[in-house]
């Protein structure tokens, strides 16, 4: 299979999707290296298979949006919504990444090695994510399935509204969000921090999963009524 | 010396207009329970509506076409702006986003049926597609919302178009709502919730604010789907002239205006009736801010909200849109608020049903508690039987048929060949209100306000 290099300064960004819906799709490459970014939006988006591609340099917006089964790695920062709604495969950007990355992920592994901005992992819903920095506030707001592993420290209204989805915590948390609580870690927490870590690269490994708190949600907000029908 | 108080025996029981029985009722049932109500369909009160508008048949200075015989073309096409496949519809009458999830598989699958065969679209809805709906319905429009639940890109390659939405007509600036009662196992997989807790959807986007944002979002949909498909934006009736505006600038094909009669399967009653203007108001203010931008047949409109009729469709028609959804009339359709429910081609008395939720059929507006007695805005095993997809499927071809053949019925009456051709000319008002929103003439003279005249 082919290793492309694309260079978005000289050709447009929607040559660079189309090829890697079409020709990556039939299986004609398998790696396309992305040169001069400049920090456009929508880089790899909605790809369907499992190729690879190697951003060298910033991305913008919903770099790898919706991404199933590619391996993306930006070698820069990222926009806002980084690998959002993505729904299996991998998505790293080893800078740092704006707001609402991972938003709505179904699926696949999302690595931060920087700082995540505001509403990581919001409305989480399946997917992992593992952040090397701190996240911003209101990170995993009604966030439903998934995992967030955090090594730095995360901002005010951690978990607002959580659901099932759970909060791994290194550092220092500003405020949790109505609904969620620290939680003891049993020996599954560790075990899932420790496999996180470990498939999210070697610079993760220095972490000590029992430094980790665990986030999840109380459930009090799962029935908005639980008054109703009561006479005071 | 005695004195006898003075009985006045009509004050004596004469209801107060401001602090009448349902009004004492709200607040003595807010007092005992601490919580607002919620419930399904859309406003109650009266608003100016199309039915304040009358059309202006041809008669000398004007030529009528045969109302039988000639032709009157129906043709739709949205998404001609930037989408490779743009949508054809052989009527501009489609179906509003319901979800499966507020209705039963059933009802999806009737819906998808009857608008395949009339030639128009159906819409997803808060939750997913369905296999029942994508197999059943050869145009779908997929919706992208606050929430995605069940969003995923397979789902964006199958649709035929996608629509962003930003908020409904029941209520702008709220999010979705679906009581435990109505998530079942299926609806819970497919929302990633846990089973029987009360969702409350999101009323913003995960992963953008604002217009400019939006852009690069619409960007990301064309992207994924290589250019190919519609991008419709919805937004629930408020300050309309700009946010059709917004809608246009940040890349849509088709805007989607829904106004405040739109119907919800649960809100509070608060927001349904207090929130958002109404769908006359709405319609002359996209069209103005289309026609502003020069957008005015390149950017097309879809009108919901209270559209009930063939008469309706055409109104809405002549004032501007290119076409009309119907969420409510489609329930209707089907046998909402009916007496009766059909099963092995036998009428079944739905009263007791109706009793249960302490109302009667014409008034029932519980799609909340999902224990709809005709068996549609239920998850209810038992009771979602009693809506046959094959009964319910050629009830809406009915509904939709009647609604296309009075559409072109008004539309020959005022020389059209084309419904498309209806034009705001040939309306009047009946009211000062209609008159001043949906800036025409009160009938009989030549009085706008705000524009003509005193």
């Amino acid at each position: 299979m082919e290793h492309l290099t694309f260079d978005l300064a000289q050709r447009p960004l929607r040559e660079l999707n189309q090829l890697l819906h079409t020709d990556a799709e039939a299986g004609k490459i398998g790696k396309v290296t992305v040169s001069n970014p400049d920090g456009a939006h929508n880089i790899a988006v909605g790809l369907n298979c499992p190729v690879e591609v190697e951003v060298i340099g910033h991305a913008g917006y919903y770099v790898g949006g919706m991404n199933k089964s590619a391996s993306i790695t930006v070698t820069g920062s990222a926009g806002t919504g980084a690998a959002e709604n993505m729904m299996s495969g991998k998505v790293h950007i080893k800078g740092f990444a704006s707001n609402g990355a991972g938003a709505s992920a179904h699926g696949g592994l999302l690595v931060i090695d920087g700082d995540a901005g505001l509403r990581c992992g919001i409305s989480l819903k399946g997917g992992d994510i593992v952040v090397g920095g701190s996240v911003g506030s209101f990170s995993a707001f009604m966030a439903q399935a998934g995992r967030m592993v955090i090594c730095g420290d995360a901002g005010d209204a951690l978990g607002d509204s959580l659901y099932e989805a759970v909060l791994y915590v290194k550092g220092n948390i500003t405020s949790l969000g109505a609904d969620a609580q620290i939680e003891p870690m049993s020996e599954t927490d560790y075990a899932a921090v420790a496999a996180l870590l470990q498939q999210s690269g070697p610079a993760f490994a220095a972490h000590d999963p029992h430094d980790f708190k665990r986030v999840a949600s109380a459930r009090t907000l799962y029935h908005w009524n639980a008054d109703a029908d009561q006479e005071y | 010396m005695d004195s006898k108080p003075v009985h006045f025996k009509r004050i004596a029981k004469e209801e107060s207009w401001g602090y009448n029985r349902s009004t004492i009722d709200y607040i003595q049932n807010a007092a005992a329970h601490g919580l607002y109500e919620i419930r399904g369909l859309g406003a109650k009160r009266k608003v100016p509506h199309f039915d304040d508008l009358v059309f202006l048949g041809a008669s000398l200075s004007r030529y009528p076409l045969e109302g039988y015989r000639e032709k009157c073309s129906t043709k739709t096409i949205l998404g001609t702006r930037f989408a490779k496949k743009p949508i054809e519809l052989a009527i501009p009458i489609t179906v509003a986003g319901m979800s499966f999830g507020s209705l039963s598989a059933n009802v999806k699958e009737s819906l998808g049926r009857a608008a395949s065969e009339m030639g128009t679209s159906t819409t997803t809805g808060d939750g997913g597609m369905t296999q029942e709906e994508r197999l059943s319905s050869k145009t779908l429009i997929y919706q992208c919302l606050p929430s995605r639940y069940g969003f995923n890109p397979d789902d964006v390659r199958r649709a035929d178009a996608i629509e962003v939405v930003i908020g409904q007509g029941a209520k702008p600036g709220g999010g979705g709502m679906l009581l435990g009662q109505k998530i079942s196992p299926r609806v819970a997989a497919m929302r990633t919730l846990p089973e029987g807790i009360d969702q409350r959807s999101a009323c913003r986007h995960p992963d953008w604010t604002g217009p400019d944002d939006l852009a690069i979002k619409i960007q990301e949909l064309r992207e994924l789907t290589d250019w190919e498909k519609p991008i419709y934006v919805k937004v629930g009736a408020t300050r309309t002239f700009n946010d059709v505006k917004l809608a246009v600038h940040s890349g849509a094909d088709v805007v989607v205006v829904d106004g405040m009669q739109g119907g919800t399967a649960a809100t509070q009653s608060c927001f349904i009736e207090h929130v958002g203007i109404p769908t006359l108001a709405a319609v002359r203010q996209a069209v103005d801010a289309l026609e502003d931008l020069n957008m005015k047949g390149k950017v097309q409109l879809i009108v919901s909200g209270g559209i009930r009729t063939g008469a309706d469709v055409a109104k809405a028609l002549a004032m501007g849109a290119d076409a009309v959804a119907i969420g409510q009339g489609v329930l209707y359709a089907l046998g909402c608020n009916s007496e009766t429910y059909v099963q092995n081609g036998a009428h079944f008395s739905a009263e007791d049903g109706y009793t249960a939720l302490g109302t009667a059929a014409g008034f029932c507006h519980h799609c909340h508690t999902g224990k709809c007695p005709v068996g549609i805005t239920t998850q209810d095993v038992i009771l979602e039987q009693r809506l046959n997809p094959d009964v319910g499927a050629k009830r809406l071809k009915n509904y939709l048929k009647t609604l296309n053949m009075e559409l072109t019925t008004i539309a020959r009456a005022c020389g059209k060949q084309n419904v498309h051709h209806l034009e705001p000319e040939d309306l009047v008002a009946l009211t000062v209100e209609a008159a001043a929103m949906a800036r025409l003439p009160l009938a009989g003279t030549n009085w706008i306000p705000g524009i003509s005249g005193y």
